[in-house]
């Protein structure tokens, strides 16, 4: 058992460790939008070569995508043994 | 690379389905080598054999091809065989002769499909696949795996006979049993799309596979994620490149499911609302129908195949070492399961599309190849729907199984050749991702496009990890739907509703119209039939010698002991000869009067 207990990983147990994961995402982030005026851009689309295009749309669809989601739920949810209750 | 020419163009199908029927038959070590060589032969063969059609016979003075190999069919049966190596690797300890049997008849239908050069044999192939991967799902030998298989073999009952129906019009309209392009015009080609539709699982005909996959074996999933829909891809981009229905099909398709996939607590079950998605992906890469797209899909495909089995892989193994696979039962796994959390989060980022990662190579050509025609609504479908997949496949799967809140459970790695099956899995998903100019060279069409651009790199990894963002944000905030013991309605609510009404309607209608005709015939015309029988015969004697006895003046004491008499006699059936025809006389004679 003892043995087993050290074969684990307790990173994320850590709440400095999940800090500096979120940390480092941040800094992702900030280096996208940072560089993302700097490069040269081909789009189909007018929108595609706008600043901060897709930094954007990747945020507002997920947002839309979990709101819709909720409404759904509202809509479709039923008890996990609904079928065998019919 | 030189095979011995009695073995070119052997038909993959063939080879694997005489191999399921041997398997049961080998022990041990043997089983083991048969399972791993017979992908491995396969792959030799399609190697080695050059375009064209081999193994053509007449029969009916119609012509049968059961390989045909082309730029298109190549790259399928190619991937059939690969993936079909991986998932023997990670089934090798499974030892369940009817999984692996199912499964190695399955891939020879899905490949016999892909290499068919004719509707017969085609169609003979389709339905070997349905009955085949049934079996992968009854193989889990629990109630909710039985219903779910009797629930998928009907379902693809229906499709196959659409398939059929169209195709033998088909065959009447054209004379041939060849196919190529056939295109959306008659009511053959409707019925025969309905028919691939239904195993492509195009919404609203999709649920079969999002109820169907979560209840299949642990390696079954591997299987079916593989080659039920991509088969129906590879007969799409075959027969109806091009047309614009399945644009639009395609891009609904890719949005749809990630709505249920975020709500979803199974995990195979998010799985498999993200295979219908990516599967739209390539409906849409069909519908649009340019060499590019064309490509695209191809390649996708062959990308999907890879990550999609590898994260039911996973998925499989913390099913098998856990006995969960509910997001609500599972979380923080990383502790004790490394090596498949790393698999998993390949495979996650894979399905996204993260540069580097396999999907990032192939499917952009679909949605540039939207761009180039212009598509603004279906582009601006595809990449909402590329976020979405991000937030479902590539974070909720891991997240929620191996990070997370903490679950408890300390379960350890699966075994070695699960390990081994993923661990090739994802190689080959960075493999490609990295450098993915093998891939590109085997597409249909001569490949003039380059992933890795700045702008294209940049776009998406925005796209992604501002989603990410999203994701971090909402979890945070609380805002981020729960996971929740509950299930989804579907569409497959409106047959499953409609099949028990009906079956309690007609329970309702034919048992009552029984249990009236049983009091009516049995219980009361029956029972006076046998009274009447008993005694109606002796009361008609007995009318028919009243005047006989007023002849002979009889005591009426005299006439009762004859009358009992008469009785016995009848229902003993010992009545005198010369009665009997006496009877049939005057009865006669009686009759000649009135008439």
């Amino acid at each position: 058992m003892g043995e087993e207990m050290k074969k684990e990983l307790t990173v994320f147990d850590n709440p400095r460790n999940v800090k500096r994961f979120l940390l480092f995402f941040y800094g992702c982030l900030m280096l996208l939008l940072i560089i993302d005026p700097f490069i040269y851009k081909h789009g189909e689309f007018p929108w595609e070569d706008a600043p901060e295009f897709f930094a954007a749309y990747g945020f507002v669809s997920c947002v839309l995508l979990i709101f819709v989601a909720r409404l759904l739920r509202h809509w479709v949810k039923r008890d996990e043994d609904y079928y065998e209750k019919l | 690379m030189v095979l011995p020419e009695q073995i070119v163009g052997f038909p993959p199908a063939l080879l694997l389905i005489g191999g399921a029927i041997l398997i049961p038959w080998c022990k041990g070590g043997l089983k083991s080598w048969l399972m791993l060589m017979l992908p491995i032969l396969a792959l030799f063969i399609l190697v080695g054999s050059p375009n064209g059609t081999y193994w053509s016979f007449q029969v009916l003075e119609k012509d049968l091809i059961l390989t045909r190999i082309d730029s298109l069919s190549r790259v399928f049966a190619y991937i059939f065989c690969l993936v079909l190596l991986l998932g023997s690797i990670y089934a090798l300890r499974e030892e369940d002769d009817l999984q692996y049997c199912a499964a190695f008849a399955y891939a020879g239908g899905a490949l016999g499909v892909t290499l068919a050069g004719d509707v017969f044999s085609l169609y003979i192939f389709w339905e070997v696949m349905a009955v085949a991967s049934t079996f992968l799902i009854l193989a889990r030998r629990t109630k909710a795996s039985q219903a779910a298989g009797i629930r998928y073999i009907l379902v693809h009952v229906v499709g196959g006979l659409f398939l059929l129906a169209g195709l033998i019009l088909y065959v009447d309209r054209t004379g041939s049993t060849g196919f190529e392009f056939i295109g959306l015009k008659t009511i053959d080609s409707y019925l025969i799309f309905v028919g691939i539709a239904v195993n492509a699982a195009i919404p609203p005909l999709h649920p079969w596979l999002s109820d169907a996959y979560p209840e299949a074996t642990v390696p079954g999933a591997v299987f079916l994620s593989a080659f039920t829909t991509k088969s129906a891809v590879y007969l799409m981009a075959r027969m109806y490149p091009g047309t614009e229905l399945l644009i639009w099909l395609g891009a609904v398709m890719t949005a749809i499911p990630i709505f249920y996939a975020v709500l979803e607590n199974d995990i195979r079950r998010v799985l498999a609302y993200s295979l219908i998605n990516q599967v739209g992906f390539m409906m849409c890469g069909i519908g649009i129908g340019t060499a590019l797209a064309i490509n695209g899909t191809v390649a996708h495909a062959f990308c999907h195949i890879l990550y999609k089995a590898l994260l039911f892989m996973a998925a499989g193994s913390v099913l098998q070492v856990t006995g969960k696979i509910r997001c609500t039962d599972l979380g923080g796994l990383y502790k004790t399961m490394p090596l498949t959390c790393l698999f998993c989060v390949v495979g996650a980022a894979s399905i996204s599309a993260f540069p580097l990662f396999s999907g990032f190579v192939s499917k952009s050509m679909i949605i540039s190849a939207a761009a180039h025609n212009k598509l603004v609504i279906v582009w601006l479908m595809l990449q909402f729907a590329s976020a979405g997949v991000f937030h479902h496949a590539g974070i909720k799967v891991p997240y929620f199984m191996f990070f997370g809140h903490d679950s408890g459970i300390r379960a350890q790695e699966p075994p070695r050749n699960m390990l081994v099956g993923m661990g090739i899995a994802a190689f080959l998903c960075v493999f490609l991702g990295v450098y993915p100019y093998p891939l590109y060279a085997i597409l249909p069409y001569p490949v003039d496009y380059i992933p890795y651009t700045g702008a294209h790199v940049v776009g998406q990894l925005q796209l992604l990890l501002f989603g990410a963002l999203a994701f971090c944000l909402l979890i945070l905030s609380g805002y981020y739907p729960a996971e929740m013991r509950a299930i989804n309605l579907d569409t497959d609510w409106f047959y499953r509703i409609s099949a028990l009404r009906f079956s309690r309607l007609a329970e309702g209608v034919l048992n009552r119209m029984n249990q009236g005709s049983e009091h009516l015939f049995v219980t009361r015309l029956t029972t006076r039939a046998a009274a009447w029988g008993e005694r109606g015969a002796a009361g008609v004697l007995e009318a028919l010698m009243v005047p006989f006895w007023n002849l002979m003046g009889l005591s009426d004491q005299r006439r009762q002991q004859l009358n009992d008499k008469l009785g016995e006699l009848i229902r003993n059936g010992v009545v005198p000869l010369g009665i009997s025809i006496a009877a049939v006389v005057f009865l006669l004679s009686g009759l000649y009067f009135l008439q």
